[in-house]
């Protein structure tokens, strides 16, 4: 090393050089780390595709989600012959959101496969969502021969330049020996520290050339080792904080479900007895039903996990990134709280808000030395105040609704009925804007991997692919799709792929004939001047399209409900089916509002609990 | 702002400098200055690359860059502790009645003639940042024509090098 000096050690740990890594970091053993069952292949004789074939297989790949085109044409042959289940999807976006869902109930990779040009590029979408929840997620792409690279050939594109700043990493693979290797990287790559989508493009020439095949490859990323277990020193800091603080909050975002530690983070919150608020990403990672529980934080989040944070005095932030829609204006957000972070990507400790206690790995291991660090500090702060504080509030302001005046259902109901008719079982799988707010708000999550959604990205259109990928990851779960009627009409092409692929999801639209949520924004802030957010498809309208013929017409069962009486009797129907898909059309109130809201650009501390209302803060008990 | 001068070791693999250079555009962090070429290790690269960033920002420039997998290893040099120099070409005017003022000023900063015309010089110099734009401050009455400058290049001083710790790993 030269004299020139590391900007912190906590940087530098997360690239621990060979001689540090053996005395106290633990690094992923890059000799280990090739997924799936590492199955030793002797040399074999094949074609580059039938390498990329062959290389899944080994990878322990079940499911792929795709559709061919020329430049990747070559892999589809041998795909035919091969164990792996490819599902045909109707558009490649589908291929992608449905590689997530998988990923998001399993906790597997996700596969998605397109050819050159239009069909990578009709992945970009799934592949930045992908990146900004950090799913595990692999695309591969075809791409022309190596020779015409960068002639404009026909579906030429360059995608590993288009997803490089949405991808964790991507290759351009153009000679078929290094197939099996860069498979295997990219495998690694996105399963392991902070998951993340990767890219493999792959050359036509690539595929067709001959190679030798043999399994497992070496994998040779020196420059890529994440940290997991979390310095001691630092756990044994946050304990004492969390001993000293007498207005602590558990801070739980999506790390820890996609790190599996939802049992290691109960006894945590036991451990602590602190309050529990878990972000649009992590709902159920902490079961609703719990007495700790407090709610889900951000702009519609409820009022007692929102002043939870606000009021705190301690942060233990777990696989959360203070992201905006969290933290409103971030100079105003728990102003009086210190911070500890736990979190596997070093950059984002002290990215929005400077941590006291930055700790460095993986929440399932730093969890439980945490509790264990808790326990034996024997201090137990008293939280009673605190506790009647959140207590009176979640008295005072439980989620809740009031009837839209103009006749019609109100949405929050049937989301409600949807939940509490499925149970906690059931997987639950949102599109974007108001309907995916409500059904965080009203459904009970009970358990990890069962609520699924866009949220970094705000991908309208997520839900019906998405819910497909997860019933194909998980067939023996009900999936409902619970989208709007503006999102259902981005991607329900899928629902060909699923009714003919026997992959019986239930979608909900919850129509309201509107962009909604843009729509609630125009009431609230230009004057209810509805500019361009009409989409004619609910209560005496054109209804263009015809969510019912159009489900009809896609093989699915398809109902209307437009009485409150008959939400239950429809949705217990659908409950029913399971020989093919389901839509139902709920029409709803185009007036309802997603509350509490904190609006944009303003201060945590101005939520509002309906319309121009905030809480009572200075009312005495 | 504050100037900082980071080395990065990098794999060399095909669109490694685009990887760096497209984090500093989107997180916009902004670089000053940016310096690639081959290192004593067979593919590895280095760059040297000035970042203007102090405190929070600077540690998530390197944060971030950490988290490119190509790159392998980074380390910040500050002036005290290393050498750091800048290279340029500079076209300057010199006919027949200023070309012995500019060829003294040139000799004056050690810069170097490597190429004559009639009615043109161009000077070849390396030094510091400040030694350079010292030079090019005496050489601006005389008109110049053109300036190609390259990134600064740094390497720590003393005997031990970046690459030994961080290239035994594999």
């Amino acid at each position: 090393m030269s004299k020139g000096t590391p900007i912190s050690p906590s940087l530098m740990a997360s690239k621990p050089s060979a001689a540090k890594a053996a005395d106290s970091v633990d690094t992923v053993d890059s000799a280990s780390a090739v997924l799936g069952p590492n199955r030793v292949v002797g040399p074999t004789e094949m074609t580059g595709s039938e390498a990329i074939v062959r290389s899944l297989e080994e990878l322990g790949v079940d499911d792929v989600f795709g559709l061919p085109g020329g430049a990747i044409l070559p892999t589809y042959d041998p795909l035919m012959a091969s164990k792996i289940n490819h599902v045909l999807v109707r558009h490649e976006q589908g291929a992608g959101h449905a590689a997530q869902g998988y990923a998001m109930v399993t906790g597997r990779v996700g596969v998605c496969i397109a050819t050159s040009g239009p069909g990578a590029t009709n992945l970009v979408t799934a592949i930045a969502d992908a990146h900004m929840d950090s799913v595990p997620l692999v695309a591969i792409t075809g791409q022309v021969s190596s020779a015409v690279i960068g002639s404009d050939a026909f579906q030429e594109a360059d995608i590993v330049g288009i997803t490089m700043p949405i991808t964790k990493h991507s290759f351009l693979v153009t000679k078929a020996e290094d197939i099996p290797r860069t498979l295997a990287e990219a495998f690694h790559l996105a399963s392991t520290g902070r998951p993340g989508p990767v890219l493999v493009d792959i050359t036509k020439d690539a595929q067709q050339a001959k190679t030798t095949f043999s399994w497992p490859p070496k994998i040779d990323l020196p420059g890529y080792r994440p940290v997991t277990r979390g310095h001691s020193k630092q756990v044994r800091e946050a304990a004492r904080l969390i001993a000293a603080s007498s207005k602590p909050v558990l801070y739980v975002g999506g790390g820890v479900v996609k790190a599996h530690a939802s049992a290691e983070l109960l006894a945590l919150a036991e451990a602590t007895g602190a309050p529990v608020v878990t972000t649009l990403t992590a709902r159920g990672a902490f079961p609703d039903s719990h007495p700790q529980h407090v709610g889900m934080p951000g702009m519609h989040g409820g009022v007692a996990a929102v002043t939870a944070l606000q009021q705190a005095d301690l942060l233990v932030t777990l696989g959360a990134r203070f992201d905006d829609r969290v933290t409103g204006v971030l100079s105003t957000f728990a102003p009086n709280a210190k911070v500890i972070h736990a979190d596997i990507d070093p950059a984002e400790i002290s990215k929005n808000r400077t941590a006291d206690v930055p700790i460095v790995g993986s929440v399932k291991e730093i969890i439980p030395e945490l509790t264990e660090a808790v326990r034996a500090s024997g201090a137990a702060p008293d939280l009673g105040p605190w506790w009647s504080f959140l207590r009176r509030l979640l008295e005072d302001y439980p989620l809740g609704w009031t009837e839209p005046e103009d006749g019609l259902i109100a949405p929050q109901r049937i989301i409600k009925r949807l939940g509490e008719l499925t149970g906690p079982e059931g997987v639950y799988v949102a599109g974007v804007g108001q309907h995916q707010m409500w059904a965080a708000q009203f459904i009970r999550y009970e358990r990890p991997h069962a609520w699924l959604n866009s949220a970094g990205l705000g991908t309208m259109g997520y839900s019906v692919p998405a819910a497909m990928g997860a019933k194909v990851g998980d067939p023996d779960r009900v999936v409902w799709a619970i989208d709007g009627d503006g999102c259902f009409q981005m991607t329900n092409q899928e629902l060909a792929t699923c009714a003919l692929n026997n992959i019986p999801i239930k979608v909900a639209v919850i129509n309201n004939s509107s962009l909604g949520m843009v729509r609630q924004w125009q009431t609230l802030f230009y004057d209810g001047r509805y500019s361009n957010t009409d989409l004619h498809t609910g209560h005496e309208t054109v209804r263009i399209p015809d969510f019912v013929k159009l489900g009809e017409a896609y093989g699915c069962a398809s109902f209307r409900v437009e009485r409150e009486e008959d939400i239950d009797a429809v949705i217990k129907e659908a409950l029913e089916i399971n020989d093919r898909p389901v839509v139902i059309d709920f029409v709803v109130s185009p007036n309802a509002m997603v509350w509490p809201m904190v609006p944009a650009g303003v201060s945590n501390d101005l939520i509002q609990v309906a319309r121009n209302s905030t809480p009572d803060w200075e009312e005495e008990d | 702002m504050s100037r900082h001068t980071l080395s990065v070791l990098v794999e060399d693999k095909p669109g490694v400098l685009t990887r760096v250079a497209g984090l500093f555009a989107r997180r916009a962090f902004n670089i000053h200055s940016l310096a690639v070429g081959p290192t004593e290790v067979d593919g590895v690269s280095r760059i040297t690359v000035v970042v203007d960033a102090e405190g929070d920002l600077l540690e998530q420039v390197t944060k971030q860059l950490n988290k490119l997998v190509n790159v392998i290893k980074i380390v910040e040099l500050v002036p005290e502790n290393s050498v750091q120099r800048d290279h340029v070409l500079i076209k300057v005017r010199a006919d027949a009645v200023t070309r012995l003022q500019v060829t003294q000023a040139v000799d004056l900063f050690r810069a170097s003639i490597v190429d004559v015309s009639t009615d043109s010089l161009v000077v070849e110099a390396t030094g510091t940042t400040e030694k350079l734009d010292a030079l090019l401050g005496v050489l601006e009455p005389f008109g110049i024509r053109e300036i190609v400058q390259s990134g600064t290049l740094a390497v720590g001083r003393g005997s031990r090098s970046m690459s030994d710790r961080a290239l035994r790993a594999s």
